[in-house]
């Protein structure tokens, strides 16, 4: 399976840019790790529930009420770009 | 001041009024200021705040309100969040991140009276095992500044071993307590899974994920755990327990053995080794102790690593899509559009192991793989997880190496990270069941440290760390330090 993996397309999902030196060590170091985790495909895993949680435990539920306080100053604080209580970005819409 | 002093002596120097924690403090910030230029233990030094949680510890003490970490020195690990001080997470991606709270961990230990001294290196993201992966550069190992502290936990580890603090929290995704410890020559302990709140800890892997304590000696170990555990409602997969053992602890230290255990020695793992001779040792022990030890197998051992770096992948590239630039950290410079400002603030703010992971991690779930990698991995995991449930219908706690060596020289395995993630070979099957272990200083190879790891049930660490404790006072491994002082 190793050998079909596409790293442009990879790059682009995971939102990276890489350049042509970066993009060929990247495939080099994948098809290794990849063919290292290749290893697991021969345990026969038929019938086997997948793990999820190391416990199984289940996700705990609260009650359906307000817990939390508006503190948008204070997180927007360490934002980047900020006005008026936004977060700015480029033009996304002309 | 003597160095390498445990927690316990220094609490008891404090409660003694041998010393005032602002002494204290004097003392071991001019320590850490003179070592930090060549060990790089330390990303962020915060004296200005360390010395004013020691004025505020001896004002506790004066009023009678001091706990066993009043006034006690530590480090946190950059990881966790610390409100109003840099948390980088040694990731250009966080250079600028100054924390808007405080993790639980952080809250809990800073209740308690304990003095941060400031934040300790550590891989990128927790993606490491050797330190190396810094954007705040490596680490030396306090036996030698040539190797490696190992990782990801490698600045806390290489504090406690140098004598700069004697408490550090640490946080392990599949080892990442564990080696560091063993190779820097200290106690770690990796609870159970959602013992210590992951509240304010920077997401790696959120299944694996779990703060813990470095330390001189499982006393300490215990100790500093004792106020770092508990139910978290801020973390939704705390672990809602109440164990009175575990509340013993501050002041009655950690409780002795139900009796004597049955101890199994997973033979694959031994058979990994060229030498075992400092395991055999330990085993000797072990059975001076009165303890028996049996031979063990866990079957699907080998598989824990491709699964884990499947797992930890998948969760990884999921966690890490939260930094784009928009809302905290890196940001590129004049971001041409929305895909711009993500794509070359990403790629700018992570480094090439982080991107590595990411990028597994975006194979094993996409498309056409998801159900080959993900859902396969995931049912490795119950296989493994199945091995321990089967061992400890036969044993009360498993004994292993911790690593497959001693540190390794600085440089040596950065070229191959597939040969780096084997390091972890030992470590990662209990990550994946979700257990706790420890790892304990047991002897020496090349004059640099050597690690055992102690397995225990879910929940029983008070097993391991009373096994481990009781270790201790039979040998003198975990008071050897370094020749060079700090």
């Amino acid at each position: 399976m190793a050998d079909n993996i596409n790293i442009p397309h990879l790059a682009r999902l995971a939102r990276l840019s890489l350049d042509d030196a970066a993009q060929a060590r990247a495939a080099d170091d994948l098809g290794n790790i990849i063919d290292m985790i290749d290893v697991m495909q021969a345990i026969p895993t038929d019938g086997i529930e997948p793990m999820a949680h190391p416990l199984d435990a289940t996700q705990r539920l609260r009650a359906d009420a307000v817990t939390e306080q508006v503190e948008r100053a204070i997180f927007q604080n360490v934002a980047p770009e900020t006005a008026d209580g936004y977060y700015l970005v480029p033009r996304v819409v002309e | 001041m003597q160095p390498y002093a445990t927690a316990r002596r220094l609490s008891a120097g404090l409660a003694a009024n041998e010393f005032s924690a602002a002494e204290l403090i004097d003392h071991y910030l001019s320590a850490i200021n003179a070592a930090n230029p060549r060990s790089n233990a330390f990303i962020t030094i915060n004296e200005a705040g360390a010395r004013a949680a020691a004025a505020a510890a001896d004002e506790a003490r004066r009023q009678g309100h001091a706990t066993a970490l009043t006034g006690v020195p530590m480090a946190h690990k950059d990881i966790f969040c610390t409100q109003g001080v840099l948390t980088t997470c040694a990731s250009h991606m966080l250079h600028n991140f100054v924390a808007p709270y405080d993790a639980t961990v952080v809250q809990q230990l800073q209740n308690a009276g304990a003095v941060c001294v400031g934040k300790a290196n550590m891989d990128e993201f927790a993606m490491g095992s050797s330190n190396e992966n810094s954007a705040y550069g490596a680490v030396a190992n306090p036996w030698s500044a040539a190797h490696v502290p190992g990782g990801s936990s490698g600045g806390s580890a290489a504090a406690v071993g140098a004598g700069l603090v004697p408490l550090a929290t640490g946080t392990d995704t599949g080892g990442s307590i564990r080696q560091p410890a063993a190779f820097c020559g200290i106690t770690g302990l990796k609870p159970t899974y959602g013992r210590v709140s992951r509240y304010g800890m920077i997401a790696f892997a959120s299944s694996l994920d779990q703060g813990g304590p470095l330390a001189h000696d499982a006393e300490d170990a215990a100790l500093m755990f004792s106020y770092m555990a508990g139910f978290d409602e801020k973390d939704s997969t705390s672990a809602d327990r109440h164990d009175a053992w575990l509340a013993q602890i501050p002041e009655h230290g950690i409780g002795d053995l139900p009796g004597n255990l049955t101890i199994g020695l997973p033979t694959s793992f031994f058979a990994a080794l060229d030498d075992t001779s400092h395991l055999d040792q330990v085993r000797r022990e072990l059975e001076g102790l009165g303890h028996t030890c049996v031979d063990i197998t866990l079957p699907n051992a080998d598989a824990a690593i491709p699964a884990y770096y499947v797992i930890a992948g998948a969760e990884a590239s999921t966690n890490l899509s939260r930094y784009d630039g928009v809302r905290f950290g890196h940001r590129c410079e004049n971001p041409q559009s929305l895909e711009d400002l993500y794509e070359r603030s990403r790629s700018e703010g992570f480094g090439e192991e982080v991107k590595r992971r990411i990028l597994t991690g975006t194979y094993a779930l996409s498309v056409g793989y998801f159900d080959a990698y993900y859902v396969k991995a995931q049912k490795v995991r119950r296989l493994i997880s199945n091995d321990f449930i089967s061992a400890f219908k036969q044993v009360d706690v498993i004994l292993t190496p911790t690593a497959p060596g001693p540190a390794f020289e600085a440089g040596a395995l950065t070229k191959d990270p597939v040969a780096m993630y084997q390091q972890d070979k030992f470590t990662v099957p209990v990550s994946l069941a979700g257990l706790p272990a420890l790892s304990m200083p047991c002897g020496f190879a090349e004059g640099l440290p050597l690690g055992a790891q102690l397995i225990a049930p879910a929940f029983r660490e008070d097993l391991i760390l009373a096994l481990a404790r009781d270790f201790q006072r039979q040998t003198d491994w975990h008071t050897q330090h370094p020749q060079v002082a700090s």
